[in-house]
């Protein structure tokens, strides 16, 4: 475990998602005078004379500040419902909070998010493997709802381009309240004042968060 | 000020209004309002597959109004929506008629917003405001159209309530339009910035001359729409062509989420500002009867109960005990046999006494004593009344309850919840439930629905003599039931094993259970007939002239004998082969021909039972069989045809046998 400063972490992150999402290869020039640039060469994080610049300990250090940063935009959108300019900002501040096993717990809560709320994906954590089902979480996807609960759509978990048509179609999209009422023969819902009834491969894509908290958290204990 | 002179020019000739909106909306019912015309009132995803149109005089305005099927946005998902959307995007509407529940109004407000951003002048028209009112809400449409920049009514259709106001800016916004530019202005919505400058890069590329706005077209291009696309590589230069697909590659580039996604919770956002400051709300709620019952009908430990209640009572008693015992009985008996029969057959021995002519209508096989008494004394009764309980359970609601409950069982045979209603109106009438195999939302789906449909959904002109027959023969309905069912199960089982594709998916919307409006019912049930018989009297004419032909020419002898052979195999007396010919002129025709050979007691218990079996399962009658190359196409209905033949008589023989060794006789 390496204790990085702020700084350090943000040039590890934008190095992290320059090299690994976008594929580019970034220009180390105008960082070659930056101090906290040249401390990650010398805990040996970063070696220039790689392609790939960072060093295996580098490369995992690097992720998992990517990872810090897209959960802490999660939180702040699902739980504290923070909207988008501030999002961001507040996300690199909330970040650097995140450290030792704090970032596990807010993943847990979320329900092991796989995107950000600009779609980014969300490297995995050790407590995302294996893990298909945590008890411990105030986001569930609706088809783990249990009937009678109740909550806001947080997210919908899914690129299959049709999926996501029939889901906009009925208008379940973030902010909505929705109800579970049934979860058997098929998963049906109250939305605003219409039900719908939906099958569990819809039902396992949307994502909602608990409005219920007392209920949540007796969910937890089970 | 070009566009609003190009449309004053217009405005000598006939005026298109088009009607859209969500299913359940009160759509047709303001369309039957406004035109004064009767059209189905639909309360599923499926009734208005045919479009309705009338012409109305408004104020001195001639104006032609276009009833849609349901679609909840501009993103179409099925083949009715799609349907939908050309004629917006073909009919070049001079304005758009948008109905929503004012229940709803915030979950299709985006689609107001999209038709605006369209470029087409819309009227907002929040509907069913008294079950709103009912609920604490009220809607305050001063303030919609002060964010929405276009004209909005608030309307009880079925009560006609605000039709008067509706009429009134209809005829205002084809005279005097609100200006363009202000409308645009009001209702700009932010999308998230990329998009906006990919989509306004679009815009300024398309050269084309389209009845959508670039605007929309370009949004739509972005979210990958392929007829949109279609429709622009028709337009447009293929250099520009590639410019475009450079542009959407860039964008997605940029953004890991689908653009439909981020424009439709863009809409969505804007959508609920608007609803936020016109919906005033005063808390009430209370858990009503309707709500409660709605609620239970979904257990399966009361709902399946319930459903066999209703198939029970609904078509076994109603359809079969009431329509095709009491008033066949009674119509046959009492008024063909005693008075109109006797009444032609003598008028006929005065005018033509003898002769082929006098048999061609008062012979065994009479244009006036086979036809129309068929058509009249048992198909009308029978159908009529399947036509009357399903419209009951339509507009009370229950029809998507079904589905919901038995979507888990009805994906095992490849379907989903959604094929419940055509299946279930398949009990009615094949032919038209062939045809509402449209709003099943792939192709495979379709074959499915279109296959079980043609082999072993009897409907119900069949349902209805079949039980006639055989109920008085306490286990002989049990056995065509089980053997039917089981033919049902097996072959769809067989089917979602064979066909290839993806596992249906199923989404439904439930609308409140609501008691049924006896004028509602009576009106779907006589739009339904009304279209039963257009299609069904004159093929029942045509089928008796071609008897009647086949008769004096020898073809129908020479058919009936190559009949005769498979029709002997399986047991039967040769006189069932005329039936099976009649049956596939009409499938209820052949019915009819089983209850005839049954009165005369001609046929034994076993001979009873395996025709039945057989008659059911036989080849769908012509009309459907038109319908099946009309809709699945030539090759997959002699396909489907072929197998019924072949697979109809196997099970007969294979029935036959098993009864012999049981000693039934």
């Amino acid at each position: 475990m390496y204790k990085l400063t702020d700084a350090q972490e943000e040039i590890l992150e934008s190095l992290w998602i320059e090299i690994e999402e976008n594929k580019n290869k970034p220009d180390t020039k105008i960082l070659k005078d930056d101090p906290a640039f040249l401390e990650l060469i010398d805990e040996r994080l970063i070696d220039i004379s790689r392609p790939h610049l960072f060093t295996e300990e580098g490369f995992k250090e690097a992720e998992k500040c990517v990872r810090r940063h897209r959960l802490a935009e999660r939180l702040l959108a699902d739980i504290l419902d923070v909207k988008d300019p501030l999002m961001h900002e507040a996300g690199c501040k909330f970040e650097h909070g995140l450290h030792q096993g704090l970032e596990d717990n807010v993943c847990t809560l979320l329900g092991h998010p796989k995107t950000c709320p600009h779609g980014k994906p969300i490297p995995q954590g050790d407590c995302c493997r294996g893990f298909e089902k945590v008890p411990k979480k105030f986001i569930l996807a609706l088809k783990d709802l249990a009937p009678g609960e109740q909550g806001k759509i947080s997210y919908i978990n899914t690129k299959d381009k049709d999926i996501l048509k029939k889901l906009i179609s009925m208008g379940l999209l973030p902010g909505n309240k929705i109800k579970l009422l049934h979860r058997f023969p098929s998963f049906v819902f109250e939305m605003e004042n219409s039900s719908f009834a939906i099958d569990k491969d819809l039902a396992e894509h949307i994502h909602v968060l608990l409005l219920d908290k007392d209920k949540a958290i007796k969910r937890g204990r089970q | 000020m070009h566009k609003m002179q190009k449309r004053s020019a217009k405005s000598i000739g006939l005026k298109k209004v088009i009607i859209v909106g969500a299913p359940n909306v009160g759509k047709s019912s303001i369309f039957n309002n406004l035109s004064g015309r009767y059209a189905t009132v639909s309360n599923y995803p499926g009734t208005t597959v045919e479009l309705f149109k009338a012409q109305v005089q408004l104020g001195s305005l001639n104006v032609e109004l276009i009833d849609t099927p349901g679609m909840y946005s501009l993103l179409p998902l099925s083949e009715e929506e799609r349907i939908a959307r050309l004629i917006l995007i073909n009919d070049q509407p001079d304005l758009v008629i948008h109905v929503v529940a004012a229940n709803n109004l915030e979950r299709m407000l985006p689609f107001t917003l999209q038709l605006i951003e369209a470029g087409f002048p819309v009227i907002l028209v929040v509907n069913i405001i008294d079950e709103a009112r009912k609920e604490g809400r009220d809607i305050d449409t001063k303030e919609l159209e002060q964010s929405l920049g276009i004209p909005a009514v608030a309307t009880v259709s079925v009560l006609s309530s605000g039709i008067k106001e509706l009429k009134k800016k209809i005829t205002q916004e084809l005279t005097f339009p609100v200006a363009d530019i202000s409308r645009r202005k009001l209702s700009k919505i932010n999308y998230p910035q990329l998009i906006e400058k990919a989509s306004l890069e679009l815009e300024h590329l398309l050269t084309g001359k389209y009845f959508l706005s670039k605007w929309i077209l370009s949004l739509l291009l972005l979210e990958s729409d392929e007829e949109i696309t279609a429709l622009v590589k028709d337009k447009e230069s293929e250099n520009l062509l590639d410019s475009i697909e450079e542009i959407k590659q860039k964008l997605q580039k940029n953004i890991s989420q689908p653009v439909e996604y981020l424009v439709n919770v863009t809409l969505k956002a804007q959508a609920e500002k608007i609803s936020d400051k016109s919906v005033r709300l005063k808390p009430k709620k209370a858990a009503s009867f309707s709500r409660w019952l709605g609620e239970l009908s979904l257990r399966p430990i009361i709902g399946i109960p319930l459903l066999i209640l209703f198939l029970y009572f609904g078509i076994y008693k109603l359809v079969g005990g009431f329509g095709a015992g009491v008033l066949v009985d009674f119509l046959e008996t009492k008024v063909f046999e005693e008075i109109i029969n006797p009444f032609f057959i003598g008028l006929f021995e005065r005018i033509i006494p003898g002769g082929s002519i006098n048999s061609l209508f008062v012979g065994e096989y009479g244009i006036i004593t086979l036809g129309l008494r068929y058509a009249v004394a048992i198909i009308l009764p029978i159908v009529g009344i399947f036509f009357f309980v399903f419209s009951l359970a339509e507009d009370s609601g229950y029809l998507p309850r079904i589905g919901a409950l038995l979507d888990r069982l009805f994906k095992k045979i490849g379907l989903s919840g959604k094929a419940v209603i055509p299946i279930i109106l398949g009990l009615g009438c094949d032919t038209m439930a062939t045809m509402v195999t449209r709003t099943l939302p792939t192709k495979r789906e379709r074959i499915i629905a279109t296959f079980l449909l043609s082999l072993s959904v009897p409907c119900s002109a069949q349902l209805g003599v079949i039980m006639a027959v055989l109920s008085r023969r306490g286990f002989a309905l049990l056995l065509w039931l089980g053997v039917i069912s089981l033919v049902f199960i097996v072959n769809g089982l067989l089917l979602n094993r064979v066909l290839k594709g993806n596992r249906p998916s199923f989404h439904i919307e439930l609308p409140p259970l609501r008691l049924p409006r006896l004028s509602n019912v009576l009106v779907k049930t006589y739009v339904r007939l009304k279209w039963y018989f257009k299609e069904v009297l004159p093929i029942f004419i045509w089928a008796s002239v071609i008897i009647w032909l086949g008769q004096i020419s020898g073809v129908f002898n020479l058919a009936v004998k190559l009949l005769n052979y498979p029709v002997r195999l399986i047991g039967l007396s040769p006189k069932m082969s005329e039936v099976f010919l009649f049956g596939f002129f009409r499938r209820d025709y052949g019915a009819a021909g089983l209850y005839d050979l049954v009165k005369q007691d001609v046929l034994s218990l076993r001979q009873t039972i395996v025709a039945a079996v057989v008659l059911t399962l036989f080849l769908p009658c012509i009309a459907q069989f038109l319908m099946n190359i009309k809709e699945r196409g030539l090759k997959l209905a002699m396909l489907i045809t072929f197998f019924i033949l072949f697979f109809s008589f196997s099970v007969g023989l294979v029935l036959n046998n098993i009864l012999i060794f049981w000693g039934v006789n």
